[in-house]
């Protein structure tokens, strides 16, 4: 494998012989090492513990290792998926050795969330005219948030960005994203609290024209998956950006709760069907919640991680990197 | 509603173990493996599904089972009790003080709705309990946190005491009390920022709020899609503040809900509320006892009960039945049913509480526009044709269609559907108790009918299907 062996080797090189692309991996490295800091406190220290207690490669440690793949949410489907595949492995390879099995452990996991294919974590950004974001979730997972800090990313990488309060329901939620925009140091368009979302997206899709911006970041209401009219809301917010910029949203962006359990499944699978998901925001892995659910989302309907957000502070939003996951789910495995 | 899901894997789980002659050990570990994977599923945490699964196994393969002459229906009164152990014996209610003002704190991670709760709790209050609220902003880090609270307070026209952000918390809730105390409030509701249970400083905060706030309860708000981590939340925030009980939030969507189960095991602190709703007034009192009944898909009978005995005015119902009797049924009598139904609240919520129609109306989505269209239909007629339906001729119906805004295919089927109603009704009263027993019998078992009835012709697809009855 080895998929980590260039951030570990980093780790034990001296600053000053690096290059400059050596550097900015490494500071991302140590971000995800601080941000997962909790999370894998927990899921690594079990791995360790479990692979010192056991000398050979039996059922007991495959039933386990089921155990610590479903306490970090990865879904019971996934876990079982993961640990077949596992077993197989084992045995077709004949792997005695604890330390191979980690390596295949990792591998395995990573298999599962880019499964052969070029994973575009990226922003889909326009070439020419602007670029429309689209963000939405359910109630309470930080979309809001969320838009204050790729905003703030966007317009730190030469942007001209602009936002549309579009959740137009919520109590202060306005008020709240005005205050995000402040920060950034961009124009926020809102209307008054009770209007069309959609006519706020048509609003500011205009003023973004006209103003020649580079990227819109459209905010909705948080609305749980299962309310019909609340999602026939959502795709009519998701008809009128299409119909006023020619291949918008150009991402819709999922925003979901690292401790969020299996339920994001269901979220992932309506809010795709209702606005053609294309990226998830995973945020609050600075807690204790490891947000294994998205590599279940990633594994059953194909949809990347595009940014991880890990704080509260308007800087702490990552590109999302596979490996550095990985490596802050597992990195005390490596030290 | 909430533990659908869990319910119907359940229900699957234990169908394949009632209806046999007896339990053997392996029907047992087949069964708990299908629990122990639903509970999963639902986001029990593992331990707990782990204790829960070993348990019932234990008890399953005691000897009472064995001697008994079903075995299945044993199993699913041990699992329904083992959940009922977690969930706690009964609803557990609010403590207020006796004298003087009583003291909520909210506390939560972010985004788990600790605001809208205290909003929809001071209301809850001043309605159950008479009181008079105040509630406190004290979360002065969350942009425009502070502004959501106030126009909640504004909404429930319940007033909010807010320094705006340059106090500290424990400021803001000094002054609160102090204000409270002047103008005679009883009950105060502080509402905290989110915060992480591994953010030391945050928590550190919390511990001196409680200190000087002494609150009566500490609630605890969750939202109820928490995964596996549900429960190091709630051991953290229990250590750290001696919570007093929890408030399910979002469980009006379809998450199973199995976070309810981990933290009551897990802590030992009731599940005092849950949140329905983004609408103020979705709050309910968390009924464990009956959470239990659910989750074994037994349904909710008893809130239906007390949902239908509030809703429905018993004269008015013995009234319509006379009227069923004598055939008499007209427009008027339709319209009067369908209000008390629309009484009844959301009619899909409630006809979850139904036991076995909860998984089947899972992916339905019910128009509850549907009633409104028909009330506009039937307030477009005259007087007259509403007492006498058969006077409704094509002319009248178009009529009728331009008078409410409908398409005349709408009112035809309208006119069909209440027509059939009607001739359904005379039918019956007519039958002799016999036929009546007969039809019970048929509409029970489709598979248990006798060859030669009519039935089996009514209920092929020619255009007469479900028109005619058996008995005819």
């Amino acid at each position: 494998m080895g998929i980590f062996n260039n951030i570990k080797k980093m780790f034990n090189k001296n600053k000053g012989q690096m290059s400059q692309e050596e550097i900015d991996v490494l500071e991302k490295a140590e971000k995800y090492k601080k941000g997962m800091e909790k999370t894998r406190g927990s899921m690594a220290t079990r791995l360790k513990t479990l692979f010192d207690s056991y000398s050979t490669i039996n059922e007991a440690l495959f039933d386990e290792l089921e155990e610590i793949f479903i306490m970090a949410d990865i879904g019971v489907n996934t876990v079982l998926e993961l640990v077949d595949s596992l077993r197989a492995d084992v045995r077709m390879r004949s792997v005695n050795d604890l330390n191979e099995f980690q390596s295949i452990i990792i591998d395995k996991i990573f298999e599962i969330y880019v499964k052969d294919e070029v994973v575009n974590t990226n922003l889909n950004l326009s070439d020419d005219g602007l670029t429309v974001l689209l963000f939405v979730g359910v109630n309470g997972v930080g979309k809001t948030t969320s838009i204050g800090k790729v905003a703030h990313k966007l317009k730190a990488e030469g942007k001209k960005v602009m936002m549309a309060a579009g959740d137009t329901f919520r109590a202060g939620a306005i008020d709240q994203l005005k205050i995000w925009a402040e920060r950034v140091g961009c124009e926020c368009i809102t209307k008054p609290e009770g209007s069309d979302p959609a006519s706020v997206m048509y609003e500011a899709i205009q003023k973004a024209k006209n103003e020649n911006v580079d990227v819109l970041l459209c905010d909705t209401a948080g609305r749980l998956q299962t309310k019909v009219n609340l999602m026939k809301e959502l795709e009519k917010v998701h008809r009128v950006i299409s119909r006023e910029v020619p291949n918008a949203p150009h991402d819709t962006l999922l925003v979901i709760d690292a401790t969020t359990g299996q339920n994001g499944m269901n979220q992932a699978k309506a809010f795709t069907e209702a606005t053609n998901v294309s990226g998830i925001v995973l945020t609050k892995i600075d807690g204790t919640a490891k947000g294994g659910i998205v590599l279940a989302i990633r594994n059953e309907l194909g949809v990347p991680i595009k940014f991880v957000t890990m704080g509260e502070k308007i800087t702490d939003l990552e590109y999302f990197d596979i490996e550095q996951y990985i490596f802050g789910l597992f990195s005390d495995l490596f030290e | 509603m909430a533990f659908d899901s869990l319910s119907d894997r359940l229900q699957y789980a234990l169908k394949k173990v009632t209806g046999r002659g007896k339990l053997s050990e392996n029907d047992i570990e087949t069964m708990m493996r299908e629990v122990r994977l639903s509970l999963l599923e639902a986001d029990v945490n593992f331990k707990v599904v782990k204790e829960f699964t070993n348990e019932v196994k234990a008890k399953a393969l005691g000897e009472k089972v064995f001697k008994s002459l079903t075995p299945g229906q044993q199993v699913v009164k041990i699992v329904h009790e083992e959940l009922k152990k977690i969930m706690g014996d009964e609803a557990e209610s609010l403590t207020f003080k006796v004298q003087g003002i009583t003291i909520f704190m909210m506390v939560g991670l972010n985004g788990a709705g600790k605001t809208t709760h205290a909003g929809k709790l001071a209301l809850y209050c001043r309605k159950k309990y008479n009181k008079k609220p105040l509630m406190v902003a004290a979360d002065v880090y969350r942009p425009a946190a502070i502004d959501q609270l106030v126009t909640i307070g504004k909404q429930l026209n319940i007033p909010t005491f807010e320094l705006g952000t340059n106090f500290s918390p424990v400021e803001i809730v000094e002054k609160a009390l102090q204000f409270a105390k002047d103008n005679h409030h009883d009950l105060v509701i502080i509402d905290t920022a989110g915060r992480f249970h591994v953010n030391e400083e945050l928590m550190l905060e919390l511990e001196n709020l409680k200190a000087v706030a002494k609150p009566d309860e500490i609630l605890l708000t969750v939202d109820a899609m928490t995964g596996q981590d549900a429960v190091n939340v709630a051991l953290s925030f229990h250590e750290k503040l001696n919570v007093s009980g929890v408030v399910l939030t979002k469980l009006d969507g379809d998450t199973r809900g199995g976070a309810a189960l981990s933290i009551r095991r897990v802590t030992g602190v009731p599940i005092k509320f849950m949140g329905l709703g983004e609408k103020l007034d979705q709050l309910e009192v968390f009924h464990p006892e009956r959470m239990a009944d659910r989750i074994l898909g037994m349904g909710d009978v008893l809130t239906l009960i007390e949902k239908a005995q509030d809703a429905i005015d018993e004269e008015e119902a013995e009234r319509m039945a006379k009227k069923f009797k004598n055939a008499t049924f007209d427009y008027n009598d339709f319209l009067k049913q369908i209000k008390q139904i629309k009484r009844l609240g959301n009619l899909k919520g409630f006809l979850k509480l139904i036991p076995g129609l909860g998984s089947q109306l899972k992916n339905i989505d019910i128009d509850e526009n549907k009633f409104n269209y028909i009330v506009a239909m039937i307030s477009s007629m005259t007087e007259q044709e509403r007492k006498n339906p058969d006077l409704i001729n094509s002319s009248r119906k178009h009529r009728i269609a331009r008078g409410s805004g409908r398409d005349i295919s709408e009112v035809n089927q309208m006119t069909k559907q209440f027509e059939e109603m009607r001739q359904m009704m005379r039918k019956m009263m007519n039958m002799s108790p016999r036929e009546m027993e007969r039809m019970m019998n048929n509409m029970n078992q489709p598979g248990g009918m006798r060859p030669g009835t009519n039935v089996s012709q009514s209920k092929g697809k020619g255009k007469n299907r479900g028109r005619r009855a058996p008995w005819q």
